[in-house]
């Protein structure tokens, strides 16, 4: 400290609380738990984009990751298990003007909410999902999901996993999502990029996140820390933009893919809606 | 500051040096920071938060360049940089 | 069609159109749905004149997300409406709840048809009547409205709007097969005509709006998304705030307030059609398609001489109560005809707590009574 001075000061606050609800802060997810890093790209996203933070909503299910709409000062809805995206549909197609985020796990998102992951990606309804992934049902306490690598250990998995999990990336593409792409907790700077990309997307656009589980599913697999974890995804993640998502199964303590699958162009739902109400106006309806 | 190969403009270059805030008692102590801090101006500290965890604490307040990486990867929101130092 | 929407005019159409056109006329402006008979045709007129209206139209990939996208609508600022049968009610249940939680209004209609499980499902019976009640979990009220014309389709759809949109709370309308597939004359009103009443505002600046707390009514004001309102909203038990709040006395003001703004205002949700109740001795109380039917067995009655009126529950839901304790102390019987094996007969028989008999003359479902088998029932309670 010698003939500098201080620049660039603000309010001394963390710039993200003014999106964050402090009076409910520390949150409740763990010590080492990736979830509040996918949440702090995406505020930080949020905060770059641009975007009226008024007409931002967050929509949730159930879950650890199900907890962030609890924690964002927007308007958010914390809805039931798997229908987050529904939910999601009819806010949109209501108001238009809304920017929906769906921000759920991958057990609230692939399972019970499969079938609606599916279809809105194959309408092309324009929202952007954040998927965290951890492997497991976190909440319950760490039972298997559909994303557990065949072979890992859950608390409903004991003698190994005896199911394939999903491709998370592969199904959001082959359901027609116009925006695809995975990063790890760990790759922070790109995960906040691809969410801003994401944001700005139109169309149904999916960013899976990998995170550690330390309580549970990482220490029942060898990864006890969420900083093991962390170590995991920095020898094992590589970057393959553009990859055929088929390409990009996560095995159980294999190679995690990551990067920009899928970015194309599509109508949505609504562009289809616009046109048929404008050519009905044009020939005077029916 | 150790250097692959020398800038040919390192004279004029300016490298910041950031002001680190650590909010203790949100720190669940994960050590996310002080591990992938590129600068290793982090470590735990000795003393405890209500929670009963050990938050970080600056060991080497020179070598921070500002980067942010720390305030990205904290998952709890309890470290952050407010002001960046320079020569006016 | 004037410009809002509203088909005002005298027609010969279908039951579930005039659901469709009613719901238009109430100012829903979206429709989620799947196609189920005996319901499809409801779909397929929204599917046609949501577009036309500024409104929406989707169908979702099941019932489940069909219930749910209405929610979403409605937290959008639009009223919103979905419809279906049994099977599709019993998927429903989870999100009806979530719409009853966080007091989402919204209408969801059920034609009801032959069940239990797939059943018959064209032909007509009224076995979800206690599932209306009771189908999804926890302590709530609802509200339940049951037409038995076309006519009375269309404006109970607007009546159950208004309900909504006042009490905070989903509305479902429990019609069955033969009133969404008959086809009578129904009268459409100009607008001026037509009440419509929408959900209160919130009046406060949104750093002192707190999306549950409400005053005296115990309902509180709505802010839609996108307003700045930047409200949280959850389905588990939540306060004022709508944080969650996992205690046992959160949970008791909430349920407290979300069953009693109902039950509280039973004389304004109420409604009852009776006839010939001054001196009767048996009442014949019965709702929707069964009503209709048993108009020729209660006429064939009094011709007998026995001194029958009739009761027609409009509201079924909640039930009314005090109507039928009064009624049981001044008549021998009622005699419930319902298509199913007994379901509303036994909140009679409850309410009636000895004073009268309850007979019920049950039909499986698949059709509609046979008035020799009321007219017999009436005789017997006569006796």
């Amino acid at each position: 400290m010698s003939d500098k001075q201080v620049v660039n000061l603000k309010p001394d606050r963390n710039p993200m609380d003014e999106l964050l609800r402090e009076d409910r802060l520390p949150h409740i997810w763990c010590s080492g738990c990736g979830i509040g890093v996918a949440l702090t790209c995406f505020i930080k996203a949020l905060q770059k984009s641009g975007l009226d933070l008024d007409k931002v909503a967050v929509v949730s299910g159930i879950g650890c990751t199900g907890r962030v709409a609890g924690y964002v000062k927007l308007d958010s809805f914390h809805t039931t298990h798997g229908r987050a995206i529904p939910f999601a549909t009819g806010l949109k197609l209501a108001n238009p003007e809304l920017k929906v985020v769906v921000f759920s796990g991958d057990g609230d998102l692939i399972a019970i909410g499969g079938n609606h992951l599916i279809h809105a990606a194959r309408r092309n309804v324009d929202m952007t999902i954040i998927c965290v992934n951890n492997f497991n049902y976190g909440m319950t306490g760490g039972q298997a999901g559909p994303t557990t690598p065949a072979g890992a250990i859950t608390s409903t998995s004991v003698y190994g996993c005896f199911e394939h999990p999903f491709n998370i990336p592969y199904l959001a593409a082959a359901s027609g999502a116009v925006y695809v792409a995975r990063w790890t907790a760990l790759h922070v700077r790109r995960l906040e990029k691809s969410i801003l990309e994401a944001l700005h997307k139109s169309g149904f656009s999916f960013v899976e996140v990998i995170s550690p589980c330390p309580t549970l599913y990482g220490r029942w697999n060898k990864q006890r820390t969420g900083l093991a974890q962390m170590q995991y995804y920095h020898d094992k993640g590589v970057i393959r933009h553009g990859l055929d998502p088929k390409e990009v199964d996560i095995g159980l303590h294999g190679e995690i893919v990551e990067g920009v699958f899928v970015d194309i162009e599509k109508p949505t739902f609504l562009d289809f809606c616009s046109a048929a109400l404008a050519k009905n106006a044009e020939t005077g309806g029916s | 500051m150790k250097y692959w190969r020398k800038p040919l403009d390192i004279e004029q270059l300016e490298i910041p040096r950031g002001r680190i805030r650590i909010l203790k008692e949100r720190c669940k102590g994960c050590s996310f920071c002080v591990e992938y801090c590129p600068r290793h101006v982090l470590e735990i500290s000795d003393e405890f938060n209500a929670k009963g965890y050990h938050p970080p604490r600056v060991k080497d307040e020179e070598a921070c360049v500002n980067c942010g990486l720390c305030e990205m990867l904290c998952p709890e929101f309890a470290i952050y940089l407010n002001g960046r130092e320079e020569t006016p | 069609m004037s410009k809002d929407g509203i088909l005002t005019g005298e027609f010969f159409m279908m039951g579930d159109v005039a659901c469709a056109e009613g719901a238009i006329s109430a100012g829903c402006r979206f429709f989620a749905g799947y196609p189920i008979t005996p319901a499809t045709e409801i779909a397929e007129r929204m599917a046609a004149r949501m577009p036309q209206v500024g409104g929406t139209y989707i169908q979702m990939e099941d019932e489940l997300a069909s219930m749910i996208t209405v929610l979403g609508a409605s937290w959008g600022g639009v009223k919103a409406m979905t419809a279906t049968s049994g099977p599709g009610f019993s998927l429903m249940m989870e999100n009806l709840g979530l719409g009853i939680m966080t007091e989402t209004p919204c209408v969801l209609v059920n034609v009801q048809r032959g069940g239990p499980s797939t059943g018959l499902p064209t032909l007509v019976a009224q076995g979800d009547m206690m599932q209306a009640r009771w189908g999804s979990h926890g302590s709530y009220e609802i509200i339940a409205l049951v037409p038995s014309s076309p006519q009375e389709l269309f404006n109970l759809t607007i009546r159950a709007f208004n309900l909504a949109e006042k009490y905070r709370t989903p509305v479902l309308i429990m019609t069955d097969a033969e009133v969404g597939h008959m086809t009578e004359k129904v009268v459409i009103p100009p607008p001026e005509e037509i009440e419509i009443v929408s959900r209160r505002r919130p009046t406060v600046p949104p750093d002192e709006y707190l999306p549950y707390e409400a005053g005296d009514d115990l309902v509180p004001p709505m802010a839609n998304a996108g307003e700045g309102y930047r409200f949280h909203i959850t389905g588990l038990t939540h306060d004022e705030r709508g944080y969650p709040g996992m205690d046992a006395e959160t949970q008791e003001r909430l349920i407290y307030r979300l069953i009693e703004k109902i039950r509280r205002n039973r004389d304004d949700i109420i409604q009852l059609e009776e006839h010939g109740l001054e001196d009767a001795e048996v009442v014949v109380c019965s709702y929707g398609i069964a009503a209709r039917t048993a108009l020729w067995p209660v006429e064939l009655a009094r011709k007998e001489g026995i001194k029958v009126g009739t009761l027609r529950l409009i509201t079924v839901w909640p039930f009314p109560e005090e109507r039928i304790r009064r009624l049981a102390r001044e008549v021998k019987a009622f005699v419930v005809p319902e298509l199913n094996y007994g379901q509303i007969v036994l909140e009679v028989e409850r309410c009636a707590a000895g004073q009268a008999e309850a007979i019920l003359v049950r039909h499986a479902g698949g059709g509609i009574h046979n008035p020799r088998k009321v007219l017999e029932a009436i005789r017997r309670a006569a006796r």
